[in-house]
């Protein structure tokens, strides 16, 4: 290990549940609890809610990417029948604040323009009226008089901007929103003692998540009390009213954020900060309830969650033998138009931008670019899909340079596991791993013998057949260092370090074991996990446990599922709860028993003494007489009445980064590990992808529910495939978003995925969570478009072509195979 | 703007409203009979989450008005489960784990009914096509076809149960 890491100590395991072979509910796929409600059209999304009164707005979009407003008429709108309010980027400005940045310095954003527009969809006005038809009726009578500005479509042209083009002239003199460099380790020893310097410019094109629900808002303001009442489809609704108070104007203990179930996030509902803001100040200036719902078109162009867009110039070192010595990179990425989130998906990248492989040191140069694009937000992966795909492009360009085969080259220089912990030049740690069986698996379950020799008969009779190995990491809960590291140390901003989630938990006197959550069902399974963790460890039966949400101000900690943080988190919070409980079912209960504490266990659904049969109460009994018969106890406080817990769980290993950035800490620890095979078969007259067949093996430490997590995995596998293969968001010279709407941004359907896929699981569990559980919601986006990538461009070996962009549309490998061609022939 | 009355049977139920000629069938449905079930994905006829069967057939409730449905019988979400019981497809994608957000699922359910009703025992392929104008983001739709796989037969087991009962 690199001297620059020696600060970096690895705290001790505060894990308190080791993994354990014969659990009863930890492992078994149950049905979800979730299901019943949502299955018969009962789950209550944000658009079911309607409350009192309620008002709803429409917006007044930009059909320009970069322009001065210069004056809104709003007088023909304000005058149609129905019309509540018509409102602009001033009048807002009356009642709401810019929006919070994480960025340092902050590129400011207002959730409504003022002077200037900045990006296609970026709103201007909005309308608030009896009903949507209406609304939109009016929103289409707001005259709007523009001075068109130059537009920055290309990231490096964007660089060059001056003058009219700067986006943010008075806060920054180009479209440079930051530039900083980092070296971890000896990278110039490393780079000077090479044989080999493989480069490539590698380029990662934007799409984003585009969950099937939009985002959505219910903002009431009491002017009586000052504060707000909002029901919202944010992943993170008891962290939010800190972050957006300010902009809202209001004390964060006056901003309640009621969750809904929400329909799909992949990152794209975070924050969603900005929508509130927009509704809530919308709902105090008509002084009514207002519904805020984006349609498609405003979901694409000014939802503030597009994917990264990066380009690399990225360089590996390799000695003779092959053997990985060091990699840099200087990376460009187009944020768009603001950077709300500064440039936190980088910091993400940096848990793992190393892969499995032994690589001693790091550097890296990141470069944030403003253009006149909707900003970025987090997309299933937050940068690490990015950096997985860089990290395996590069393994795949050694190879062919040196004349090696691919997967030799990865088992040759992969961690091996007696090395874990393994800490990466960076500084965060891999907490444990058996890449080399993960890879067996995946070997044995593809046929990866047999595909080899059959693809290579199939290429004997002219087929363009190819079969691509992708080795990644799948790292999991987050700390939220991620965020800041990598601003500028002189400003780093609001350098959080705390991502705790909370349970709160409660036997009614009927015996129903009672759960508050803090955090949002978003398609995740948080209902199943906490049943299935609470019911091992109480021996309660499932159906016995009910779950339910809390609001901002009734609730307790909670973060929330992003990060593939959610389930180890939440099973910590679960332990700490249970602990305190069994304690005190064990108190009553063995009070009623007429024994002591320590005599007696839980044994289905009972307190009972030990190795005594028939010497038992019930859960049931034991609620019931502690809340109401309090007089069967003794007095003194440990008796006070009911059996009632709040638990909260912070990480459970991270440590700062070093003050000089020399190295980032540990942050994002919990790594998983992913290992995608696919063989397939590309139409050279066409450019059509076929894949053939597809396996899949993920280890994610101890598994909660096997199908949930199978689901988590084929969806994910699911994005990647579409990632890589169709979608791109595209702009037009003038900074036109082309293609914002579900016909012509192509996501697979069910008849572009593959056919054969198979997926394996190891479990490797984790020494620092408990039951060793890690997370798994990311994973299929951090491995597939690695591995399809690689198999397309095997399978266009013949004629020579080369992988250095996604997605590869048809069109876009027809003209690859063309290029391809002509170099060949010329 | 002038109303029109509309009338319609929904899940076995008359119902009937003024409303606007321009209101979508989708809107008519979540709003004017406080039936959420049916959900609005893409309102550009897309992504087939508002899926409705109106007398027999999934449609686009996003592409209809709600004055093209006058007399027709119309089954939404919450019309599948009865008494409490879900209907075999619901348990079915409850079973293979076919939802994660859900968000999709009303619309899947509809697409799925459909080629049950007209096809009791479909290929993968056949399923694959009926579900191709349903989008789901979270899945990645294997489940989704195990499920309708799996309804498929308990519907054929149940059918052939019935023939076999002595009249
Ligand atoms: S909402 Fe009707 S097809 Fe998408
Ligand atoms: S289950 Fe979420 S979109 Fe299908």
């Amino acid at each position: 290990m690199a001297s620059h890491l020696d600060t970096n100590v690895i705290p001790p395991s505060r894990q308190r549940e080791a993994p354990r072979a014969g659990m009863t509910w930890i492992g078994q796929s149950i049905k979800r609890v979730e299901d019943p409600r949502i299955l018969s059209g009962k789950g209550g999304y944000i658009d079911d809610v309607t409350v009192p009164g309620m008002a709803h707005a429409a917006m007044v979009t930009s059909p320009h990417a970069h322009a001065r407003i210069v004056s809104i008429d709003t007088s023909k709108a304000k005058a149609l029948a129905g019309v509540i309010g018509v409102y602009t980027g001033a009048d807002l400005a009356t009642v709401v604040d810019p929006c919070p940045s994480f960025a340092s310095p902050p590129v400011p954003q207002h959730a409504m323009a003022i002077d200037k527009v900045r990006h296609v969809g970026e709103v201007v006005a909005a309308v608030v009226a009896e009903d949507r038809y209406i609304a939109e009726d009016a929103a289409g009578l707001v005259e709007v008089e523009w001075e068109i500005l130059p537009a920055n479509v290309d990231i490096e042209a964007a660089l060059e901007a001056t003058g009219d083009a700067v986006l943010h002239p008075d806060d920054r003199e180009s479209n440079k929103a930051l530039d900083e460099s980092f070296s971890f380790g000896p990278v110039e020893e490393d780079f000077a003692a090479a044989d080999h310097i493989i480069k490539r410019r590698l380029r990662w094109n934007r799409s984003s998540a585009q969950a099937i629900e939009t985002c959505g808002v219910i903002a009431q303001f009491d002017p009586f009390k000052g504060g707000y009442t909002i029901h919202a489809n944010s992943n993170f609704y008891n962290f939010i009213p800190f972050v957006i108070g300010g902009s809202l104007r209001v004390s964060p203990g006056e901003l309640r954020i009621v969750p809904v179930l929400t329909g799909g996030s992949f990152g794209s509902k975070v924050f969603t900060h900005k929508i509130i803001i927009l509704t809530g100040g919308l709902a105090r200036l008509a002084g009514v309830p207002v519904k805020y719902i984006e349609d498609r078109l405003e979901h694409f162009t000014n939802s503030d969650s597009h994917g990264s867009d990066r380009l690399y110039d990225a360089e590996l070192a390799v000695s003779k033998d092959g053997t990985f010595k060091s990699l840099r990179f200087t990376v460009l990425d187009d944020y768009g138009a603001y950077l709300q989130f500064g440039v936190g998906t980088h910091g993400n990248a940096m848990a793992q931008v190393t892969g499995p492989y032994q690589i001693g040191s790091f550097a890296m140069r990141v470069i944030a670019v403003l253009t006149n694009k909707t900003q970025q937000g987090p997309y299933r992966g937050f940068g690490s899909e990015v950096t997985n795909w860089v990290m395996e492009r590069m393994v795949d360009a050694t190879a062919a340079e040196l004349g090696r085969d691919a997967l030799e080259l990865r088992e040759q220089n992969m961690i091996q596991p007696d090395q874990f912990p393994y800490m990466i030049p960076t500084g965060n740690i891999y907490d444990s791993g058996n890449f080399q069986e993960v890879l067996g698996q995946a070997k044995e379950m593809f046929g990866l013998d047999a595909w080899r020799e059959k693809a290579a008969k199939l290429r004997a009779e002219g087929r363009c057949v190819g079969i691509g190995v992708a080795t990644c990491m799948e790292r999991s809960v987050y700390g939220p260092t991620e965020w800041w590291s990598l601003n500028n140390r002189e400003t780093p901003g609001f350098t959080l370090t705390s991502t705790p989630e909370g349970i709160t938990a409660r036997f009614d006197p009927s015996g129903k074991l009672f759960i508050t959550l803090n955090s949002p069902m978003v398609g995740n399974s948080p209902e199943t996990v906490v049943t299935q963790i609470l019911a091992e460890r109480l021996t309660v039966a499932p159906e016995d446990i009910v779950i339910n949400y809390s609001d901002s101000q009734s609730g307790f900690n909670g973060v929330g599922p992003q990060g593939s943080r959610f389930t180890a988190m939440i099973a910590g919070a679960c332990v700490s709860a249970s602990i305190k409980l069994e304690e005190r079912l064990k108190r009553f209960g063995a009070h009623m028993l007429q024994r002591r504490p320590e005599d007696v266990e839980l044994r289905g659904g009972m307190v009972a003494v030990k190795g005594l049969k028939d010497q038992e109460k019930s859960f049931a009994e034991i609620a019931l007489t502690s809340s109401f018969f309090r007089l069967s106890f003794p007095d003194g406080e440990e008796f006070d009445s009911g059996i009632e817990t709040t638990a909260v769980y912070d990480h459970p290993i991270s440590t700062d980064p070093a003050e000089d950035r020399s190295h980032l800490g540990i942050f994002y620890p919990i790594v998983g590990h992913i290992c995608h095979i696919v063989a397939v078969e590309v139409d050279p007259g066409t450019g059509k992808v076929e894949m053939l067949d597809y396996s899949a093996v993920h280890d994610n430490g101890t598994i909660v529910n096997p199908r949930t997590l199978a689901g988590q995995v084929w969806g994910g596998t699911a994005n990647g495939i579409g990632t890589t293969l169709s979608e791109q968001f595209c702009y037009d010279s003038e900074g036109q978003f082309t293609n914002p709407n579900f016909a012509e941004f192509a996501m697979p359907t069910a008849n572009e995925m593959p056919r054969n896929f198979k997926l394996g699981h190891v479990e490797t569990p984790s020494p620092y969570t408990e039951y060793g559980i890690k997370g798994g919601g990311e994973g299929g986006r951090l491995g597939a478009p690695s591995a399809l990538t690689s198999a397309i461009e095997d399978a266009l070996s013949n004629y020579g072509v080369r992988i250095s962009a996604l997605p590869v549309t048809p069109p876009i490998l027809r003209g690859l195979i063309r290029e391809a061609g002509q170099s060949a022939a010329g | 703007m002038k109303k029109i009355a509309v009338s319609v049977t929904v899940n076995g139920r008359q119902r009937e409203a003024l409303i606007a000629p321009r209101m979508l069938l989708s809107d008519f449905v979540r709003q004017e009979l406080e039936l959420p079930g049916t959900h609005v994905g893409c309102e550009h006829g897309v992504c087939g989450s508002c899926n409705v069967i109106v007398d027999g057939k999934a449609v686009r409730s996003c592409l209809m008005f709600a004055v093209q449905a006058e007399g027709s019988q119309i089954t939404t979400v919450e019309g599948f489960s009865a008494d409490g019981e879900l209907h075999p497809i619901q348990t079915a994608f409850w079973e293979e784990h076919g939802l994660q957000c859900g968000f999709c699922t009303p619309g899947m359910l509809a697409s799925a009914k459909e080629l049950l009703d007209a096809n009791p025992d479909p290929t993968d392929d056949e399923i694959r096509e009926a579900i191709s104008g349903n989008l789901c983001r979270c899945t990645g739709y294997e489940f989704i076809i195990n499920a309708i796989r799996s309804a498929a037969k308990t519907l054929r087991d149940t059918e052939n149960k019935k023939t076999l009962q002595p009249a």
